[in-house]
């Protein structure tokens, strides 16, 4: 409601301002946002229960004539994911003490490490000897990463956004950071999610 | 934003008569963030696609006339049974539950609106264009795998109508997935500070558990359509056993979101008849938190029993004990709601309006659709009855008799308060004897068939099921015929009717102490929580007539400063 007017019936409406956050209103949006994960996360769940019930129901798993994975760029792709977090994460704590340029350079660092892994992700795609429609393995492969890495480039224009809102100095501040917090909370996410799927997929 | 700041409130203070700008009838048909405009966004567009699944159910149970398939093509008997499914749980019940909730929860609780408006009205727009899209699939042959879509069947008929149908579901499960977002938000977080969890209205109880299933059954369904539709389009063989793949998984993933979305239909109407009964019976609810926390162990249940829809699917005996098991537990929650509405109106002095009509109506009808439910849940009998019309007449005694029943009790209940209207008490009582009677004679017989063994989905029968078809039909125009006193009193008394007052049904719920219909930000004064949801009959002396009640509203405001 940021563009409401303030005239008089809307002073008579203030009943809701004393818990007042961001513009006059109490602000959910990170309820919200935490709200949307949980969904989000059924939906790998429900990936991950069909890969294991295959696991589990197919005689030979993965079917006999899958070419082996390659490990290197999977674990060097996992190193770089899961240290991006605690990079992301000084950002936030840096917006906390008001410094934007210290969010600017550890939220630059967070994207170039994702754009990393996504590249580390084609180069794989690319190189691999399995096809999409190899057999049940491959295609169950390609649909968890290929969900996964959509997510992944979420994260990557979540995080460019925030670059682009940060250019004036005014945008974020230690009081007012919902944006910032947001794109963190969803790259943890997506973090957690990468090493679940890691484990499922090239180590079971 | 800009509509809502344009078009703001000019209210003044006398509470009785105040002067404030209505909703033009454009803004009806804009991006507006308004929860009022959005819900009655959602009634107006799932009532459209009611009469269209409806249309399309009578041209069903016209070719069932007769044994052969002579009124329509056997191919788009399939196609329109299909669609028949889909528009009427995603395009009608599941977007008129969302229309309650949109229309009823701020008001309930006392808030201005929902907590994130914008995402609302993106929630809404999605659903006419995923029922658009739906629609459109009428121009490359639609889906003809019925609404559970089961591969390999859906694999191999009508590839691009089967694509749009996944589309138009993905479109729609997003749509109430940012709607639930909101749902749960609102109500957690935006209740006036007086208004604890247990002094809520039951509605926003229901609401809490409808959301909860949303947010955790639709993303499942989600993954399992984006899987059929790799199978589909690139070839690959999740679900295509000539593949390697197993239909049996797309089976539980659908399933897993399904069966709980039976719920997501139905525990917004048990929560519209927690509200009605108590108003026209003026008598306290029965058992408050017995029906509140039976909505919270519904939900939770929902989610471990979905595989009694696959008893017939090769499950295994103990997973079938499992699932048999979890199934009829379920039937104590319900009960346990079934019972506390009917204590709520014994002994209650009733007016039997039409709104109190529907909800005994309601009570009667759900009963049965349950009690056969816990029939359905046993294997062996499911084995017996799988597929065949048992089932049809179990769930539309639980969608229809259930849910839609519930649907109108709502509407003749909040009618004045929406548009400021009273509907006509006659003709509301005529549109409930014509559906109570066109709804049994269709569906009660549908048990016979079924024990009988006459299959479903099927356009053509055994001649010997005949007669029994023929008052299905006739039922099923009865039916339809039912709903021309509805639209009719509707559309009159919109324009016609007689002004409804602020609180035509002396109901305590906060809803009742705006303006009819309420002002642009819902109250001109801050609503003042004087009495529990369900006080009636408590102080009845005081609720004489409608200057006590502001006596006590003054009494009770210049206490709290």
């Amino acid at each position: 409601m940021q563009s409401s007017a303030i005239d008089e019936s809307k002073l008579t409406l203030n009943y809701h301002q004393e818990a007042a956050g961001h513009h006059g209103h109490p602000d959910h949006r990170m309820f919200g946002v935490i709200l949307f994960l949980i969904a989000d996360s059924m939906t790998f769940i429900g990936f991950f229960a069909a890969f294991l019930i295959y696991r589990t129901m197919m005689p030979v798993w993965p079917p006999e004539g899958t070419p082996e994975l390659e490990l290197l760029i999977p674990i060097i792709n996992t190193i770089v994911l899961v240290s991006s977090s605690f990079v992301m994460h000084r950002g936030q704590a840096a917006i906390k003490k008001n410094d934007v340029s210290g969010l600017r350079l550890w939220f630059g660092i967070t994207a170039a490490m994702g754009a990393v892994f996504l590249l580390g992700q084609g180069y794989e795609y690319f190189h691999s000897e399995l096809g999409l429609k190899t057999n049940l393995f491959s295609s169950c492969f390609y649909a968890l990463t290929g969900f996964h890495g959509l997510h992944v480039t979420v994260g990557v224009l979540l995080i460019l956004s925030v670059l682009w809102r940060s250019r004036s100095q005014e945008h974020y501040s230690s009081g007012s950071h919902f944006g910032v917090e947001a794109a963190e909370i969803y790259w943890h996410f997506v973090d957690v999610i990468w090493v679940i799927l890691f484990i499922l997929v090239y180590l079971l | 934003m800009s509509t809502s700041a344009q078009t703001i409130a000019t209210s003044t203070h006398d509470g009785q008569n105040s002067e404030h700008k209505q909703r033009k009838w454009q803004d009806y048909f804009t991006f507006n963030t308004d929860h009022k405009v959005i819900g009655i966004q959602y009634l107006v567009t799932a009532f459209f696609f009611y009469f269209v699944g409806g249309a399309l159910a009578e041209v069903m149970r016209t070719e069932l006339a007769t044994p052969e398939p002579d009124f329509v093509q056997p191919e788009f008997y399939n196609q329109i049974m299909t669609l028949h499914g889909t528009i009427m749980l995603f395009l009608w019940i599941i977007p008129a539950g969302a229309a309650f909730a949109n229309y009823l929860i701020p008001l309930m609780i006392g808030a201005e609106d929902m907590a994130f408006p914008r995402l609302n009205a993106v929630a809404f727009w999605m659903f006419p264009i995923g029922g658009t899209l739906l629609m459109s699939s009428f121009f490359v042959g639609p889906a003809e795998a019925g609404w559970t879509s089961y591969p390999p069947l859906s694999l191999v008929s009508s590839k691009w109508g089967q694509e749009i149908w996944i589309l138009s579901i993905l479109i729609l499960g997003t749509s109430t997935i940012l709607g639930s977002m909101n749902f749960i938000t609102t109500i957690l977080k935006m209740r006036i500070p007086d208004m604890d969890i247990h002094s809520m209205p039951l509605f926003c109880w229901s609401m809490l558990a409808t959301s909860a299933l949303v947010l955790l059954g639709t993303p499942v369904l989600a993954a399992a359509l984006i899987l059929l539709s790799f199978d589909l389009i690139a070839g690959t063989a999740f679900f295509n056993p000539a593949g390697g793949g197993d239909p049996i998984v797309y089976q539980h993933m659908f399933w897993f979101y399904s069966h709980p979305a039976v719920y997501i239909m139905v525990l917004p109407f048990f929560g519209v008849i927690s509200e009605v009964l108590p108003v026209h019976a003026r008598k306290p609810i029965f058992g408050y938190r017995a029906i509140a926390y039976s909505s919270l162990a519904i939900a939770f249940l929902g989610l471990i029993v979905w595989a009694h829809h696959m008893f017939t699917s090769g499950t295994p005996g103990w997973l079938r004990m499992f699932f048999m098991a979890t199934t009829m537990i379920i039937a104590v929650p319900t009960g346990i709601k079934v019972f506390s509405w009917t204590a709520t109106i014994w002994g209650g002095k009733i007016s039997l309006n039409s709104a109190m009509l529907f909800g005994v109506g309601f009570i009667s009808l759900f009963l049965i659709g349950g009690l056969s439910g816990i029939m359905i849940a046993s294997v062996p009998f499911d084995i017996h009855v799988h597929d065949t019309y048992f089932i049809v007449a179990h769930f539309h005694y639980v969608l229809f008799g259930g849910a839609v029943l519930a649907l109108f009790a709502g509407i003749y209940h909040w009618f004045p308060k929406m548009t400021g209207r009273m509907l006509n008490e006659p003709w509301g009582r005529i549109h409930f004897a014509l559906t109570y009677i066109g709804f049994n004679l269709t569906f009660l017989p549908m048990h016979q068939l079924g024990l009988q063994g006459m299959n479903r989905r099927i356009a053509l029968y055994d001649a010997q099921f005949q007669s029994v078809n023929m008052i299905c039909t006739i039922g099923s125009y009865l039916l339809a015929v039912s709903t021309l006193p509805f639209v009719v009193n509707v559309l009159w008394s919109l324009v016609k009717g007689e002004k409804a007052s602020r609180n035509p049904w002396r109901a305590l719920t906060l809803e009742w102490q705006t303006s009819s219909p309420p002002a642009i930000e819902n109250f001109e004064e801050e609503p003042v929580l004087w009495a529990g949801p369900y006080d009636y009959g408590v102080d009845s002396e005081m609720l004489d007539d409608d200057s006590s009640i502001e006596e006590m509203l003054a009494e009770v405001s210049a206490e709290a400063n």
